[in-house]
């Protein structure tokens, strides 16, 4: 649930006048990193942690000037009022909050934002009577993850496929297989189970017979618009989870619009799941590239500091 | 001096200001001040107070301004109002106070807007506080929402002794006032910060990042947090979108957005985390406050900058020194005009609009003119940047979650405008979550007559 993000730098910042209670210091009590560049937190959030479902996400702000950056809820414990974040460094704020430490804290921390999986509305019988696949690209696999352990909870066994570039993308593989029905592996250059891309092992899985009354699709925007026009073919109905630009995240700016169908919805607040058949993908594409060029001079511009001089040919050095 | 024309304020001039964010008013100096508040008449009748949506005794801190007793003026305004500094800068005076005042029939009006600001600016650089409650009466209030509603609402009921907490969504209490209103009219930590700091030393407290209807609900405040009433002051937050083809382009924004990221987000500074699409040629369509707000906010970002609206100069609904304002900047004013279509490139940027020229025709139920298409007159304008400023509504966030809370057919809070009561027992409701977006200070009278209700409720109940 991540796009690229601004340029870290210090202005002098602007404290806001309110209160910190136990409800709102927002304490890192554990920092994993899964690969070189996805990391795992679990962050002390008692108001989240005790009205959260799967399918949810938070806005989190790592510093008093920081962007404001939607992740997924990957899991929660209602017990210890903790929520376990996973993201992926992708731009400079990113790799701020990669920075944080076990005793560190988030200055803002938002949530539960969004509907809940629809799952979670449905009976359990007939969800017991379905056949239902999850399909995660990438850190995609950490929004998966609190769906199928929240089946499992209800006695519900879904079947994963879990897909990545290459091995080392490839994360939450022991905690999924301790949830999931049949776990599947695919990576793109074949170092790590079955070599190809997630639609490869989706038509595999359809081919060798088995029967799908659902399909949850959640990975790059890329990864769910082949996965949508293969389980069209397929009559699978698709459900995926949209992570488009967002700012406030409960309904007030509007930057994540997305198309559905002949209507125009907040992912922020009518999502972040939707009908994956209906969605316009090639839209959400272009719409998440609106600050990437920014972005990236920023980051660029961040990175390389004093002897960042223009190279990248955009932004005239330091200027 | 002529006693029919006010005391001119000085402003920051017009070209340099188009191109920075400082305040474009500087307000008055004490001897101005002075002076002007002797064109005051004192008269019997008091017809500026009426015009006050929260009862300032206008002719009394007035007075006391002429003598240059500037804390007993503070004194004074405090009683009626909390947020006085805002108020001073951004209320209509032209269709409150001053549009009542008996020296505007011959002459100018009395600048009351100024002079309560110039009061309000003094207190503060002074050190002055508004006085706590000396007893708590062990009550407990949440207010939903920290705008002009909810810290009205609370400043009032911890005066009166009750133990108030505000529940902002946002990271950064102040609302609209925040996210909405740019730093050039109302600069965010020289003045809205302090009088929120003023809001809370009469003891209430403020607990950010909690969106009520997510993370909490009206019902589980009143019965898992124990709080006795509840207010709802969370606005009117929802932005329109005309509903013309290619609206989702790269570069078009609701105005909500185009101003949260310049001012909340700060993305205005150098350097700021968060980006904004600065635009070569930006378009605003709408005429309204916030239009403007975000059109003087585009052109300091370096944008030629068109306010796009289909009636005509008459009917703009912004406040006419705003429009002054914007035209004295260099805002390009495309009147009569209506968009249809916007136009982007083959990666999905935009690249113009579409627009069609129109005419005034009959009164609508508005009673304005109704704007009708003029034929063949289509042409499109090249843009880069399209922010869309067509008004907004309450967000539904807490009305679908809390039964028993009646909504109108435009999702606004059904209220009694008396006192904010709701159709739910102990839950209060006013500003923009009830009327839909209006203005800072109508939705500060609504928070103040909730305060009353609220007081009433829990003493006639508890």
């Amino acid at each position: 649930m991540l796009y690229l993000t601004g340029f870290i730098y210090y202005t002098p910042p602007y404290p806001g006048v309110r209160e910190r209670t136990d409800n709102n210091v927002y304490n890192i009590l554990k920092v994993e990193s899964l690969t070189d560049s996805i990391y795992l937190m679990d962050v002390e959030a008692p108001r989240v942690a005790k009205t959260c479902l799967p399918g949810q996400f938070v806005i989190v702000r790592d510093s008093e000037d920081g962007e404001r950056i939607p992740l997924t809820i990957c899991d929660y414990s209602r017990e210890k009022g903790t929520i376990t974040i996973v993201f992926q460094v992708v731009g400079a704020a990113t790799e701020m909050m990669s920075s944080l430490k076990t005793g560190d804290s988030f200055t803002d921390f938002v949530g539960p934002l969004g509907c809940p999986s629809e799952l979670v509305n449905e009976d359990i019988d007939t969800l017991k009577n379905k056949k239902i696949l999850f399909v995660a690209g990438g850190v995609g696999t950490a929004p998966v993850y609190p769906q199928v352990k929240w089946l499992h909870e209800q006695g519900v066994s879904a079947d994963v496929i879990i897909g990545g570039r290459t091995k080392d993308l490839i994360i939450l593989e022991e905690q999924m297989k301790a949830v999931a029905g049949n776990l599947y592996i695919t990576t793109d250059d074949g170092s790590y189970g079955s070599k190809g891309v997630v639609t490869n092992e989706i038509q595999k899985l359809v081919d060798a017979g088995n029967q799908y009354d659902v399909c949850i699709a959640i990975g790059p925007m890329i990864m769910m618009k082949f996965v949508c026009k293969l389980t069209k073919e397929l009559e699978i109905p698709t459900v995926v989870s949209l992570n488009p630009i967002m700012v406030d995240g409960t309904g007030m700016c509007g930057a994540c619009r997305v198309t559905v169908g002949d209507e125009v919805k907040f992912a922020c607040v009518d999502g972040p799941e939707f009908d994956g058949h209906k969605v316009n993908f090639d839209e959400a594409m272009k719409r998440q590239q609106i600050y990437k060029t920014a972005e990236g001079r920023a980051y660029l511009a961040a990175k390389e500091g004093a002897t960042h001089h223009g190279g990248c040919g955009n932004c005239g050095g330091d200027k | 001096m002529d006693v029919m024309t006010k005391v001119p304020v000085r402003e920051q001039e017009a070209e340099k200001r188009a191109k920075n964010f400082e305040e474009v008013c500087y307000g008055y100096s004490a001897e101005e001040a002075m002076a002007e508040a002797a064109r005051c008449i004192n008269c019997k009748n008091k017809p500026c107070v009426g015009g006050c949506p929260v009862a300032i005794d206008i002719p009394a801190f007035i007075a006391q301004v002429k003598e240059g007793n500037f804390a007993e003026a503070f004194n004074i305004i405090s009683k009626s109002s909390a947020l006085p500094a805002v108020c001073g800068r951004v209320c209509p005076q032209e269709t409150q106070c001053e549009g009542k005042c008996i020296r505007g029939i011959k002459g100018d009006p009395v600048s009351i807007g100024k002079l309560e600001r110039f009061v309000a600016d003094w207190a503060r650089e002074n050190g002055i506080k508004p006085e706590p409650a000396k007893e708590k009466n062990g009550y407990k209030v949440a207010v939903i929402g920290s705008g002009p509603s909810g810290l009205t609402c609370a400043g009032d009921l911890a005066k009166m002794g009750y133990d108030v907490t505000i529940f902002e969504a946002l990271h950064e209490p102040g609302g609209v006032l925040v996210y909405g209103i740019p730093e050039f009219r109302l600069p965010k930590a020289a003045v809205v910060k302090k009088e929120i700091e003023n809001v809370t030393a009469l003891g209430v407290k403020i607990e950010t990042n909690v969106v009520v209807g997510k993370s909490v609900t009206i019902d589980s405040l009143i019965e898992d947090e124990g709080f006795d009433a509840v207010f709802i002051g969370s606005g009117a937050g929802l932005p329109k979108f005309m509903g013309i083809p290619g609206e989702n382009s790269n570069g078009v924004f609701s105005a909500n957005e185009y101003l949260t990221r310049s001012n909340l987000m700060k993305a205005y500074e150098d350097g700021s985390n968060t980006p904004i699409m600065a635009g070569r040629k930006v378009a605003v369509v709408g005429g309204g406050n916030v239009a403007m707000d975000a059109a003087r906010t585009a052109l300091r970002l370096g944008a030629e900058t068109h306010i796009v609206y289909r009636r005509s100069e008459e009917e703009l609904p912004a406040r006419v020194e705003e429009v002054h304002h914007a035209k004295e900047e260099g805002i390009i004013f495309d009147l009569l005009t209506n968009p249809t279509e916007i136009l982007a490139d083959e990666n999905g940027w935009v690249c113009g609009m579409k627009c069609v020229k129109m005419e005034l025709g009959e009164p609508d139920e508005s009673g304005r003119r109704r704007p009708v298409v003029i034929p063949d007159s289509e042409y499109t304008m090249e843009v880069d940047v399209v922010v869309m400023s067509l008004g907004t509504s309450p967000n539904p966030l807490i009305s679908s979650t809390t039964e028993g809370l009646e909504t109108n057919k435009w999702k606004c809070i059904v209220a009694d405008e008396a006192n904010g009561k709701t159709t739910k027992e102990g839950v209060y409701a006013g500003g923009d979550a009830v009327t839909g977006a209006a203005t800072v200070i109508l939705a500060m009278g609504a928070g103040k007559a909730a305060a009353q209700g609220i007081d009433e409720y829990i003493k006639s109940h508890k």
